[in-house]
C-alpha cells in the first residue's frame, strides 16, 4: 500500500517537473539552420566528390595520368585517360571520368595521389533524377569553372 | 424561444465553420507548439508563418485517392471516417459558448454529450474491424477497453458536479458558477468544496485526455508499436477525416471541461462574462494538451487501465462520497 | 517473470513485424505468433541488407576494405575503423604513434557518445516521447560537427589508417572538444535525467521489463550494455585492454537488475565515462606524427590473428587469416549486436507486443552491422 501512496506522490511529481521543462524550452530560441536560406559552409577538411587541382600558372590539370587512383579505388570508380603530347615532357590528361554512383568517398584516391592533382571538392547539393549526372567529367568541369 | 427558421441555419453554419477551423487549424496548433517546445520552428513556408498549411494539406488530402484494399469490409470501411466526425460536430449542439450562444439548451445535454463520446470509440472499432489489418484490430480491441475503463472515472466526477448543481442542463451548470471564479466549480468556495474539487477536476482532464486517444494515451495509435493503429489502411480524407474527428473530440472535451469546472463563460473577477473567456479557457485547455502529448513517453495499455482501475476509479468514487457528504454537512 | 495469463498455443495468429516497421529501426523482420497481445513465439528474420562485406574483403587489398567497415555500424563507425585497423597492424607488425593512438581513442569515443545518444534519442522514440528525440539530437549535432571537421565526413567515416590517423586534430577540436563535454554535462541531470530517466511513465514502462539472466547472456554471447545491465562486468577496454586505454582511469558500469531499466543506465553512465576518457586523454595528449611509415603494398605473413574491440554495442571481433599475398585470405568479423539479437526470440516470449517492442529498443539493434 505504501507502494501504492509513494507511486501517485512521486510520480505527479515527475510529471509536473517533465512539463515544467518542456515549458521552458517552449519559450527559447530554436535551433534549426534554415537550409535553403542559410547555406552551410563546410568544412576544410569536408569529403565531398573528388576534383582535379589546376596548375596555378596554366590553369590546366596537375595531372599526369598516372593511374595511381584508378588502381587504389576500391569500387572502380575513375577511369582516366592520357596521353604524351607533342612538345611536352610529362603525360597530360585526355580524359577523367568519376562515376559518382559507385564512390563512397572513402579518398584513397587523393590520398594515393603524388602530384597534387586531386583533392575533394565542398560540393553536397547532389540529388538527381536522373542518373547520367552522376556520372562527372571531372575535365569538363574544371573547364567550366576556369 | 422563438420558431424563426434562421435559428437552426445560422447555427448550422456556425457550428460547422468552428469544427472546421478548429479541425484544421489545431493541426497547425499542435506542429507549431510541438516545434517550439522541440527547439525547431513548425510549418514555415506555406503562406505566413506556415498558416496556409492546413488548407495545403487540406487539398492534398482531397486529392489523393480512397484506397479501399482487398479483403476490407468495404461499406464499413468507408462509413467508419463519417461516424468520427458525426458525433464530435453532434456535440457542439449542446455547448453553452455564452450566455447568449447555444444553440439547443436541453435538459439532458451532459447525457447525450456523453452519449456520443461513446460513439467516436464505435467508429475506431468499425474502422479497425474492417480494415482487416492485424495492426488495425488489436489498436481496435485497445481502443474498447480504453474508452469502456475511462468512461467510468469519467462520468463519476461528472455526478460529483451534477450533485452541486443540480442539474443536467450543461447551461444551467454554467450559470450556478456565474459572478467570479471562486463560484467556478473547481474553486467553489460555498460549502467548502474548492478543498476537493481539483481532484475531480485532474481526474476528469486526464480521462477526457485518454478518452481522446491523445498521448500519452495513444494506445489506439502507438505508431511506433502498431504503425497507425486503426488507420494503418486508411488514406485520402478516410485518413483526414479520423485525424480532424481527432481533434474535434479535443475541442469537445476542452469545452465540456471549462464548461463543467471553469464557469464556462464566467470572467474570473465576475467582471464582462462573454465567450471570449470561454475561447479563452479551452484554449488553454487544448494548448496543455498539447503540451502534454510532446513531453511525455506514451504508457503501456496495461499501466493504462491499472491508472484507471486502481486509481482515477477508486479516487472519483470517493470523490463523489465526499461531495455528497460536503453537500449535506454544511 | 509470472504470466498473468496462460497463453494458449492452440488459438494464435502470426504477425509480421517488418521488415518495414516504425519500431524495428532498419530492415529488421520479426514473426510474431500472437494470443491477442502476447506473443507465444518470436522469431527475427535476418538478411535483408546482406552486402556481403567479409567477401568483399577479400577480393581487394588491405587499405581498399576500410571505407567498408565504416558501413556496418553506421552508429559507431570509427570503433569499426579502430578494429579493422588494430587487427592489420598486428599482422603487419606495425607500431602506431602514441599521438595517433589518443587521437584514435578520442575520436573513438565521441563517436560513442554520438551512438549512445541516437540510441536514447531511438529508444524514446519507441516509447512514444518525441521531445526528448530532438533534444539528444541537438547534442549529437555538436559531436557530428566535431567530427566532420577532423574526418571530414558526418557519418560514414574512413578516418582511420594502417599505421595512425587520416589528418591530425588541432586546437580548435580540442577546445570544441571541452565545450561540448561542459555542455552535455550541463544538459543531462535536466533534460536527460529530470524529463526522462525519473519519469514514472518511463520508470513504469521498462523496469522489470525484458529480463535477461547473466546465464542467458553467456548462453548466446551477449557483450556490451547488454550484459553489463545483467550484471556480467566485461568491458573488452578493461579486461583485454588495447591501444591506449590502460592508460585512462575510467569505471565500467554494472547493474545487476537484468531489466530495460538496467541496460538504459548502463548506456547513460557509459556517457559519462567516455567524457572522462575524452577528457584525460586531451590532457595527456602526447606530441609527434599521426602516421607511421607504413609499406605501400602491405603484405602480412601468413598466419591467424584476432582482436577485439569494443564498439558502443559490445565486443567486436575480427579474425584475419593472411596467406601472405597482398588481400586478406578471409575475414570474419564477430558483430556484437547479432548475438544481442538472437537472445530476442527466447526473451520476448509471453511478452505484450508493446513490452516486446520497448525490449527490442533497449538492445540496441543496428541492423546492417548484424546482416554485413
Amino acid at each position: 500500500m505504501s507502494g501504492y501512496w509513494s507511486d501517485i506522490l512521486v510520480g505527479s511529481k515527475s510529471l509536473l517537473t517533465g512539463m515544467m521543462i518542456t515549458a521552458r524550452e517552449f519559450f527559447r530560441p530554436v535551433v534549426t539552420e534554415n537550409y535553403p536560406y542559410e547555406v552551410p559552409v563546410m568544412t576544410e577538411r569536408f569529403r565531398g566528390h573528388i576534383e582535379l587541382i589546376p596548375n596555378e600558372e596554366s590553369g590546366k590539370p596537375n595531372c599526369i595520368a598516372c593511374m595511381a587512383c584508378q588502381r587504389a579505388c576500391p569500387s572502380d570508380c575513375i577511369s582516366l585517360k592520357g596521353s604524351k603530347k607533342e612538345g611536352d615532357k610529362k603525360k597530360s590528361l585526355d580524359s577523367y571520368i568519376l562515376d559518382f554512383t559507385k564512390c563512397s568517398l572513402c579518398g584513397s584516391c587523393v590520398e594515393s595521389c603524388n602530384f597534387n592533382a586531386l583533392r575533394f571538392s565542398k560540393e553536397y547539393n547532389l540529388a538527381s533524377f536522373n542518373k547520367d549526372d552522376f556520372i562527372i567529367d571531372l575535365l569538363k568541369r574544371l573547364e567550366d569553372q576556369n | 424561444m422563438e420558431t424563426s427558421i434562421w435559428r437552426p441555419i445560422i447555427y448550422l453554419v456556425g457550428i460547422m465553420a468552428f469544427a472546421g477551423v478548429n479541425a484544421a487549424y489545431l493541426g497547425w496548433c499542435e506542429r507549431k507548439g510541438a516545434g517550439r517546445i522541440q527547439r525547431r520552428p513548425g510549418p514555415k513556408e506555406v503562406g505566413p508563418a506556415g498558416l496556409l498549411q492546413p488548407l495545403a494539406d487540406g487539398i492534398k488530402l482531397m486529392t489523393k485517392q480512397l484506397l479501399v484494399p482487398q479483403g476490407v469490409d468495404g461499406i464499413i470501411f468507408r462509413v467508419a471516417p463519417v461516424i468520427a466526425m458525426i458525433p464530435a460536430i453532434t456535440s457542439m449542439v449542446v455547448i453553452p459558448f455564452s450566455g447568449n450562444i447555444q444553440a439547443r439548451a436541453m435538459e439532458l445535454s451532459v447525457l447525450l454529450l456523453f452519449a456520443l463520446a461513446s460513439l467516436a470509440m464505435i467508429a475506431i472499432l468499425l474502422g479497425g474491424w474492417a480494415s482487416g489489418n492485424k495492426y488495425a484490430i488489436i489498436s481496435s480491441a485497445r481502443a474498447v477497453s480504453q474508452n469502456l475503463a475511462y468512461e467510468i472515472p469519467m462520468l463519476l466526477t461528472v455526478i460529483a458536479i451534477v450533485m452541486i448543481s443540480g442539474s443536467m442542463n450543461l447551461r444551467d451548470i454554467a450559470i450556478d458558477q456565474q459572478g467570479g471564479f471562486w463560484h467556478w466549480n473547481i474553486f467553489r468556495f460555498e460549502n467548502g468544496h474548492f478543498l476537493y474539487m481539483w481532484v475531480g477536476f485532474i481526474i476528469f482532464f486526464i480521462c477526457s485526455i485518454a478518452e481522446t486517444n491523445r498521448a500519452p494515451f495513444d494506445m489506439a495509435e502507438a505508431e511506433s508499436e502498431l504503425v497507425a493503429g486503426f488507420m494503418t489502411e486508411y488514406s485520402s480524407m478516410g485518413f483526414g477525416l479520423f485525424m480532424m474527428g481527432e481533434y474535434l473530440n479535443i475541442v469537445v472535451g476542452a469545452c465540456l471541461t471549462a464548461t463543467l469546472f471553469l464557469g464556462g463563460w464566467d470572467c474570473p473577477f465576475g467582471q464582462t462574462p462573454g465567450v471570449w473567456w470561454f475561447l479563452l479557457k479551452i484554449y488553454i485547455l487544448i494548448f496543455t494538451v498539447i503540451w502534454v502529448r510532446w513531453t511525455f513517453p506514451r504508457t503501456q495499455v496495461y499501466r493504462l487501465l491499472n491508472l484507471s482501475w486502481k486509481i482515477l476509479i477508486p479516487f472519483s468514487l470517493v470523490n463523489v462520497l465526499v461531495t455528497a457528504a460536503f453537500i449535506k454537512v454544511f | 517473470m509470472t504470466l498473468p495469463v496462460e497463453l494458449r498455443h492452440d488459438e494464435t495468429f502470426v504477425l509480421n513485424l517488418g521488415p518495414q516497421h516504425p519500431a524495428t529501426h532498419g530492415v529488421l523482420r520479426v514473426k510474431l505468433t500472437m494470443d491477442g497481445e502476447y506473443i507465444v513465439h518470436a522469431e527475427p528474420v535476418l538478411g535483408y541488407i546482406h552486402r556481403m562485406h567479409e567477401k568483399i574483403a577479400e577480393a581487394g587489398s588491405f587499405p581498399q576494405f576500410m571505407p567498408n567497415t565504416a558501413r556496418m555500424d553506421y552508429l559507431h563507425a570509427l570503433a569499426f575503423n579502430h578494429g579493422y585497423a588494430l587487427v592489420v597492424e598486428k599482422a603487419a607488425g606495425i607500431e602506431v604513434p602514441e599521438r595517433a593512438e589518443y587521437i584514435r581513442v578520442i575520436t573513438v569515443e565521441l563517436n560513442r557518445i554520438a551512438s549512445h545518444l541516437l540510441w536514447w534519442a531511438a529508444f524514446l522514440l519507441d516509447l512514444g516521447g518525441f521531445t526528448p528525440l530532438l533534444y539528444a539530437f541537438d547534442d549529437r549535432e555538436k559531436v557530428l560537427d566535431l567530427l566532420e571537421r577532423i574526418t571530414g565526413s558526418r557519418l560514414t567515416y574512413c578516418y582511420m589508417r594502417f599505421g595512425g590517423v587520416y589528418n591530425d586534430i588541432d586546437d580548435e577540436f580540442i577546445a570544441g572538444t571541452r565545450d561540448f563535454i561542459r555542455r552535455l554535462r550541463s544538459r543531462m541531470p535536466r533534460l536527460y535525467h529530470d524529463l526522462v530517466t525519473h519519469n514514472i511513465i518511463l520508470i513504469k514502462r521498462i523496469t522489470d521489463i525484458g529480463f535477461i539472466s547473466a546465464e542467458q547472456c553467456r548462453r548466446y554471447g551477449a557483450t556490451g550494455p547488454v550484459a553489463r545491465g545483467s550484471g556480467i562486468d566485461f568491458d573488452v577496454r578493461k579486461n583485454e585492454p588495447y591501444s591506449v586505454y590502460p592508460e585512462f582511469d575510467f569505471d565500467v558500469p554494472v547493474y545487476h537488475e537484468c531489466d530495460s531499466m538496467a541496460r538504459y543506465m548502463v548506456r547513460v553512465d557509459e556517457m559519462e565515462q567516455s567524457m572522462r576518457i575524452i577528457e584525460q586523454a586531451l590532457d595527456k595528449l602526447p606530441d609527434g606524427p599521426v602516421q607511421a611509415k607504413v609499406p605501400k603494398n602491405l603484405k602480412p605473413e601468413a598466419g591467424y590473428y584476432y582482436s577485439a574491440v569494443e564498439t558502443a554495442r559490445g565486443s567486436l571481433g575480427h579474425r584475419l587469416v593472411c596467406d601472405g599475398g597482398k588481400n586478406p585470405y578471409k575475414l570474419k568479423l564477430r558483430s556484437p549486436t547479432f548475438s544481442n539479437l538472437s537472445l530476442f526470440g527466447e526473451v520476448a516470449e509471453g511478452m505484450l507486443l508493446a513490452d516486446a517492442l520497448a525490449f527490442m529498443g533497449s538492445l540496441d539493434l543496428v541492423i546492417p552491422e548484424i546482416d554485413r
